[in-house]
């Protein structure tokens, strides 16, 4: 309806409707406070040098250079990224094809396989762990890197296939048409129309399927043997034992690191737009 | 053209394309569930071995009273996080909606930065401010010298302050994406057809925000409900949750078995809840369509 103005503001702006807009403001700004305030406090105390968060003693990096100079971290922060490589070059692979092929064709149990594809993105994370336990138990597989990376791939892919999927939703199947018209075979098809075309969703989906095995604990908790303990298990066990400096300095690693990753992946989305 | 008619049934290489993604399914998702359930049937030696055989053993086990309270306790804590979550997540998910573009924008890389951070490190940041020598009690320390300190960590007013933290922002993203979609004319509408704020809030923007707190309170739920870690390491041993128990029949108890039948239960109980979430948010997207 255009705001003409001869219309009546009484119904338009109800008197404190301007109320509400200023307390949802407010109410909004003190969640994020709420939201940030704790990590603020995180990072601030990974400069203190007194080993106690009570009192504020004096400026320092030495917190950084513990962590640079624990070897069990960096090893667990190594295996963290072969890991996360390789489970996001895995489940860009399955969800995109998969995405493709659950779009493209018309076939007995489509419905069904794009329930059981939702499955591993809701279901809890403990319940997936424990029963990959069982299953790598039953088949009398010891755990290891390849364990973990079959987990991580399991509550990835999905993620990539629905990115994936939400964007071939929008695509001009005349695309695909023409192409196959001027001779290119089904294959030459997808890969030289449809994923350039894909290319955002793709990133998009690789960029999330990297950061939830990153930061993965739970599946990693039950799947994980001691040599493959990623950096979210060291932490947890770092956690667990109660204050530690060097974990304030290390968290304010991975929360530049995380600002910085999203701030990334928002420039890539508009870039691609 | 609609894209019905243009889907083809796939010859063999199609299906041969397919077959990897649903291998991986059948061997990864729906094997691992099959025998989790047959291993819920089974017994274990005295060293812990499993025995394959039938019992309704565990079962008897998990619907004895200990158990069963954990069970409640557990589904009290998530519902009560996705309680708050949705009271408090929602007015901040209404506000980014309806912001002016270039503040939605920022305000939603501001949402977007916790949810990507690791709910461990969000959790850590609350044990330094809670724990007995913690940041908080080192400011009451300040104002009052003689105060004695006290812990708030490990009580369970400190499970929910971190479950809450880690899942705000799973609440708050759904939401928003449902308050963006919002039909600004429906609501003027409503105002035009004569109702006050208050009734365009309870009959026009909560029935069409539905789907986004359905799909909030299945992320928030859901793993609220099984999460072990958090409540580890803010309720100590303390608040056993049943993520706890069933971490601890795996890894130190080693009762497979009885872990097994608990994690059906509770499978059993994702599913009801998963079953029902999908429903809300489809119903209310169909009657908005």
């Amino acid at each position: 309806m255009p705001a003409t103005p001869t219309a009546s503001p009484r119904w338009r702006f109800p008197s404190g409707i301007r109320l509400l807009d200023l307390s949802l403001t407010g109410w909004t700004a003190l969640v994020m406070v709420f939201l940030y305030l704790p990590i603020v406090v995180l990072v601030a105390y990974s400069f203190n040098s007194s080993r106690l968060n009570i009192v504020w003693e004096s400026f320092t990096f030495a917190w950084y250079q513990h962590v640079w100079e624990n070897g069990p971290l960096l090893r667990a922060a190594q295996n963290s990224l072969v890991i996360a490589c390789v489970s996001t070059v895995i489940s860009v692979l399955l969800g995109t094809s998969g995405a493709w092929l659950l779009h493209r064709y018309r076939f007995r149990g489509a419905r069904s396989l794009q329930t059981l594809v939702a499955v591993p993105m809701v279901m809890p994370e403990i319940l997936m762990g424990i029963s990959l336990l069982i299953l790598f138990a039953t088949a009398g597989r010891g755990l290891g890197f390849a364990t973990v990376i079959i987990g991580h791939v399991t509550f990835s892919f999905p993620f990539v296939l629905v990115a994936v999927q939400a964007r071939l939703k929008g695509l001009d199947p005349a695309m695909e048409e023409a192409a196959l018209d001027l001779g290119a075979t089904p294959l030459q098809a997808f890969t030289l129309v449809i994923v350039p075309c894909l290319r955002p969703a793709i990133v998009a989906g690789a960029l999330m399927a990297f950061t939830l095995s990153w930061d993965e604990l739970i599946v990693t908790f039950f799947t994980t043997s001691a040599a493959s303990a990623t950096l979210p298990i060291r932490v947890f066990g770092m956690a667990k034992v109660g204050l530690n400096p060097m974990l304030n300095a290390l968290s304010a690693i991975f929360i530049v690191a995380t600002a910085g990753f999203v701030v990334f992946s928002n420039y890539l989305k508009k870039l691609s737009r | 053209m609609t894209p019905a008619t243009d889907r083809r049934t796939p010859r063999w290489r199609a299906r041969l394309l397919l077959a990897p993604m649903v291998a991986w399914l059948v061997l990864f998702v729906v094997a691992p569930t099959a025998i989790l359930f047959v291993y819920s049937f089974c017994e274990r030696d005295e060293v812990g071995r499993v025995v394959f055989s039938f019992t309704l053993e565990n079962y008897r086990r998990v619907a004895d009273p200990v158990y069963l309270r954990i069970f409640n306790r557990s589904i009290g804590y998530a519902g009560l996080t996705t309680l708050i979550c949705i009271g408090v997540g929602y007015p901040v998910a209404y506000c980014i909606g309806r912001a002016r573009e270039a503040w939605r924008q920022r305000l939603l890389l501001l949402v977007m930065v916790p949810f990507w951070t690791s709910f461990l490190i969000r959790t850590y940041a609350w044990i330094t401010i809670l724990k007995q020598e913690g940041l908080l009690n080192g400011l009451v320390h300040q104002f009052a010298p003689g105060a004695a300190p006290f812990e708030l960590l490990y009580t369970p007013t400190a499970v929910v302050i971190g479950l809450v933290y880690a899942y705000l922002p799973f609440m708050i993203l759904p939401i928003y994406g449902s308050v963006e979609k919002l039909d600004g004319a429906l609501i003027e509408a409503a105002y035009d057809l004569g109702a006050g704020p208050l009734r365009v809030f309870s009959s026009v923007i909560i029935p069409l925000t539905l789907p986004g707190i359905a799909a909030g309170t299945l992320l928030v739920f859901v793993p609220a409900v099984g999460m072990f870690a958090i409540t580890d390491l803010m309720g100590g041993a303390r608040v056993p949750l049943i993520g706890n128990v069933i971490q601890n029949q795996f890894l130190q108890a080693r009762d497979w078995p009885f872990g097994a039948a608990l994690g059906a239960v509770f499978m059993g109980l994702f599913a009801v809840t998963y079953w029902l979430m999908l429903r809300l948010g489809a119903r209310e997207e169909e009657t908005a369509a």
